[in-house]
C-alpha cells in the first residue's frame, strides 16, 4: 500500500509542474500550407508550427509521439479535414489528452467547414472507388480563393480562444485577404491564355486548382485514387494522352517518377512535377510563394509547349 | 468472458442495422457542395469490422501455437473476427469496444476483447481509462492481432501473458508529464482472475507449474493486479524515431493464499521512414522487448505427489525488424527465444524460434503474408517447420494506424 501512496505522490507532484504559462498562444497545423495562413493570420500574437512538412505526402504521417507532444501543448489546432488526415490526426489527438483541441472544442479549427467542395460522391459510397474521401475531394487549398475561406475559419478559432487579440486578429485577416486578392488578379492574368488546356495527373488531389485556372485534367495516372495503375489503364491512358493530345502531366514530388518518366517516353507527354504544397525545405515559403511557383511553371510549361 | 451465441447473434443484427442506416447516406451530385458531414453518421459510432484468417502446414501435429489468435492447426484458422464500435460520449469521455467472433471447439463465441471509456479533457496531461482493456505492458501485450507485424503472436508475449494477452476489467490512470520530451506515466489496476490473466488467478480449472489454482477469492488490493509503466520517445532525426518503455507488474496467483508473482519488462521501437515517401514506403522497423518473471508458487500435494513451496523464473525476449523495401511490400524477420515452452508451466523446455515474412498489402485495408517459422523446444523430438498464408480485410471506418 504504502508503494501505491508513492506512485500517487509522483503523479500529484507531477501535475503540479505545470509548463510556465506562455503568454503567446500556441498553434499547430496540420500541414505547413494551413500553417502559412495561421501565421498571416495570427501575427506576432500566435506561435505556429505544424505537424506534416510541405515535402511529405499528408496522407501518409505517422502519429509519432513528438507530434503528440505538440498537440499536447497547443491552443489551436488547424486541420484541413474531410478525411485527409484520418489515418493519423485520430491517434494523435487520443494521445495528446489537450480538451482545447477536442473535437467540439473552441480551439479545433477543420478548414475546409464551409467550403465549396469538389468530387462530393453521390450515392453510394465504398472502397471499390480506391481511397475516396467521402465527403470531398480533400486538397481544398490549393484554390487559393479557398485560402479566404481557411483565413477566416481560422480567425474565428483565434477570436475564440483569443478575444483580447480580437483587433489585430482583424486587421491581420483583412491584410492577408488584400494582398491574396491582388495576387489572384496577377495569378489569373499569368495563366488566362492558357485556358482550356489539358493536362493529365497522377492523383486526383488537382481539381481546386485545375478549376479555378480553367485548366483541364482529361485523365490520371492512378486508375482511382491510391490506386496503382495496371498495364490494361497504362495502355489505355497512352492512347488518350495521344488522341487527346494532351501535352502535360503534372505529379506531385513525392509520387512515382519511374512510371511518369515511363509514361511520358512512350507519348512524348511533359512532365511536371509540382510541389502542391508550402514547404521551407523547397524554398516556398509562404501561400504565396506556392502559387507564385505553380502559375509561374505552368506559365512556363504551356508557352514553351504552345511555341 | 465467453457469451453464448444468441448474444453474437444480437451484436451482429446490431452491427447490420447501423451499417444499413449509412448505406442510405446519399449526397445530391453536383459541381460545388458543402456537406462535410453526412446526415446519417450524426451520433451514430465509427464503426469497423476486421477478418484475419490463416491457411497453415506444420511439421509437427502439436505446433506448439498457445496463442488463441495463432494459426494453430493444419488447415485454416479464424484469427481474428474483431468489431469495432468508437465514439466520443459527451465532452468528457470517449468510449471504445472491440469484440471478437470466432470458434472455440466448433463453436462460435464472442469475447469482449476490450471496451472502455476514457476522459478526454482533464487537465495537465492527465487520462482516467476505465472498463475492461488490455494492460499496457511493453509493446505487444495491447496490439489488436490486426496490427501484429508477424502472423502470430510472438513466444514470450503468450508464455507470460497466456492465449488470450493480458486483460481484464480494471482502471488505468496516466500522465504525459509537460517536459520537452515525450515521457508518459501509466499506472493500472485489473482483476487477475480467468484465462486473460494467466500469470495470476487465472481460473479455476487450469492449473499453473502443476499445481491447481486454489485461490481465487479476493481479499483486498492484493488480489488485483498493479502495473506502471514509463515510456519515453525521441525524435533521433526527422527520419528517425526511438521508442523505449519499461513495465512492471505484481500481482497475487492462483497456487497459494499469498503467492505473488512479479513481471518486469523493457522494450524498444525504431522506426526510419524518409520524409518524402511513395504511400508511406519505404521504411524499416526495429522493435524487441525482454522479459522476466518470478512466480512463486504454492506447495500442492497432486495424486500423491508433493510439489514443494518454489520461485519460478521464466526470461524471455524477442527481436524484430521489417522492412517496407517497396511500394506495398513488407520483408520481416523475427527471432524470440525463451527458458520455457509452455505457458501454463514455466518448468518446460527452452525454446527459440526464427520467423520471416513476406506481406503484400493491395491497399490499406487488405493484406496477404507469407510466413514461415522453424521453432526449436526442448519439449519436442523434432524442430517444427511450419507455413502460414494470413489474409485480412478491413470494412467501415478507417483504423487509426499504430505508432
Amino acid at each position: 500500500m504504502k508503494r501505491q501512496f508513492f506512485l500517487l505522490l509522483l503523479f500529484l507532484t507531477a501535475i503540479g509542474i505545470e509548463t510556465a504559462g506562455a503568454s503567446t498562444l500556441r498553434l499547430v497545423a496540420t500541414t505547413e500550407d494551413l500553417a502559412s495562413i495561421a501565421k498571416a493570420v495570427g501575427g506576432d500574437r500566435v506561435q505556429v508550427d505544424f505537424i506534416a512538412r510541405g515535402i511529405q505526402d499528408p496522407h501518409f504521417i505517422d502519429p509519432k509521439p513528438s507530434y503528440i507532444l505538440k498537440l499536447s501543448k497547443a491552443d489551436v489546432l488547424v486541420s484541413v479535414g474531410l478525411g485527409l488526415e484520418d489515418a493519423w490526426l485520430p491517434p494523435l489527438l487520443k494521445g495528446a489528452r489537450n480538451a482545447r483541441i477536442q473535437p467540439g472544442a473552441s480551439g479545433l479549427v477543420v478548414a475546409a467547414t464551409g467550403l465549396p467542395l469538389l468530387d462530393v460522391p453521390s450515392g453510394r459510397v465504398d472502397r471499390s472507388e480506391g481511397d475516396v474521401h467521402g465527403a470531398g475531394n480533400p486538397h481544398i487549398w490549393l484554390d487559393p480563393e479557398n485560402g479566404h475561406h481557411i483565413a477566416k475559419n481560422i480567425h474565428a478559432a483565434l477570436i475564440r480562444v483569443d478575444p483580447s487579440g480580437k483587433a489585430v486578429y482583424a486587421k491581420n485577416l483583412d491584410g492577408f485577404l488584400k494582398k491574396l486578392d491582388r495576387a489572384m488578379v496577377q495569378w489569373k492574368e499569368r495563366m488566362r491564355p492558357f485556358k482550356g488546356e489539358k493536362v493529365i495527373t497522377y492523383h486526383k488531389s488537382w481539381p481546386y486548382f485545375l478549376g479555378r485556372f480553367g485548366l483541364m485534367a482529361v485523365d490520371y495516372v492512378e486508375p482511382r485514387p491510391g490506386i496503382p495503375p495496371g498495364t490494361t489503364h497504362l495502355q489505355g491512358l497512352i492512347e488518350r494522352i495521344k488522341s487527346k493530345n494532351v501535352s502535360v502531366l503534372i505529379v506531385e514530388p513525392y509520387l512515382d517518377g519511374k512510371m511518369t518518366r515511363w509514361i511520358a517516353k512512350q507519348t512524348g507527354i511533359t512532365v511536371v512535377t509540382l510541389p502542391p504544397s508550402v514547404s521551407e525545405q523547397t524554398g516556398i515559403r509562404d501561400y504565396f510563394a506556392l502559387f507564385e511557383h505553380l502559375t509561374q511553371t505552368l506559365a512556363r510549361v504551356f508557352s514553351q509547349e504552345g511555341g | 468472458m465467453k457469451i453464448k451465441t444468441c448474444i453474437g447473434l444480437s451484436v451482429l443484427s446490431i452491427f447490420s442495422f447501423l451499417t444499413s442506416v449509412q448505406a442510405q447516406t446519399t449526397n445530391i451530385s453536383g459541381e460545388f457542395q458543402s456537406a462535410p458531414i453526412a446526415p446519417s453518421s450524426r451520433f451514430n459510432p465509427d464503426i469497423s469490422l476486421n477478418g484475419l484468417f490463416a491457411a497453415g502446414y506444420f511439421s509437427e501435429p502439436d505446433p506448439l501455437q498457445f496463442g488463441a489468435h495463432d494459426p494453430n492447426e493444419r488447415g485454416f484458422t479464424l484469427q481474428n473476427l474483431e468489431l469495432t464500435l468508437s465514439s466520443v460520449v459527451d465532452p468528457y469521455f470517449k468510449a471504445e469496444v472491440y469484440l471478437i467472433f470466432g470458434f472455440e471447439d466448433g463453436e462460435s463465441i464472442v469475447e469482449v476483447e476490450e471496451a472502455h471509456l476514457r476522459t478526454t479533457g482533464l487537465p495537465s496531461g492527465l487520462e482516467i481509462m476505465a472498463g475492461q482493456f488490455f494492460t499496457r505492458f511493453g509493446r505487444s501485450n495491447s496490439m489488436h492481432p490486426h496490427h501484429w507485424d508477424f502472423a502470430d503472436q510472438n513466444i514470450v508475449n503468450t508464455l507470460m501473458f497466456g492465449a488470450e494477452g493480458l486483460r481484464n476489467p480494471g482502471v488505468q490512470v496516466s500522465v504525459l508529464f509537460p517536459l520537452p520530451f515525450y515521457l508518459e506515466s501509466i499506472i493500472s489496476i485489473q482483476n487477475a482472475k480467468g484465462e486473460t490473466a494467466s500469470s495470476f488467478l487465472s481460473s479455476e480449472e487450469d492449473t499453473f507449474a502443476g499445481r491447481p489454482l486454489t485461490h481465487q477469492t479476493v481479499h483486498g488490493a492484493d488480489d488485483l493486479i498493479s502495473m506502471g509503466r514509463l515510456k519515453t520517445a525521441f525524435d533521433i532525426t526527422e527520419t528517425l524515431t526511438v521508442v523505449t518503455g519499461t513495465s512492471h507488474i505484481v500481482g497475487q496467483n492462483g497456487t497459494g493464499d499469498d503467492t505473488q508473482t512479479r513481471i518486469h519488462g523493457i522494450d524498444f521501437f525504431i522506426h526510419w521512414k524518409p520524409l518524402s515517401t511513395d504511400h508511406g514506403w519505404p521504411f524499416v522497423k526495429f522493435q524487441g522487448e525482454l522479459m522476466h518473471r518470478e512466480y512463486e508458487a504454492g506447495s500442492a500435494s497432486v495424486e500423491g505427489v508433493v510439489l514443494p513451496e518454489e520461485s519460478l523464473k521464466t526470461t524471455g525476449f524477442y527481436l524484430q525488424t521489417l522492412y517496407g523495401f517497396t511500394r506495398r511490400w513488407v520483408a520481416g524477420l523475427r527471432y524470440g527465444a525463451a527458458n520455457a515452452t509452455r505457458p501454463d508451466d514455466p518448468r518446460t523446455g527452452d525454446r527459440w524460434r526464427l520467423s520471416s515474412n513476406l506481406t503484400f498489402y493491395p491497399s490499406e485495408f487488405s493484406k496477404i503474408r507469407l510466413q514461415y517459422h522453424y521453432d526449436d523446444s526442448e519439449d519436442v523430438p523434432d524442430p517444427i517447420h511450419a507455413v502460414l498464408l494470413q489474409y485480412e480485410f478491413s470494412i467501415g471506418a478507417h483504423a487509426a494506424h499504430v505508432f
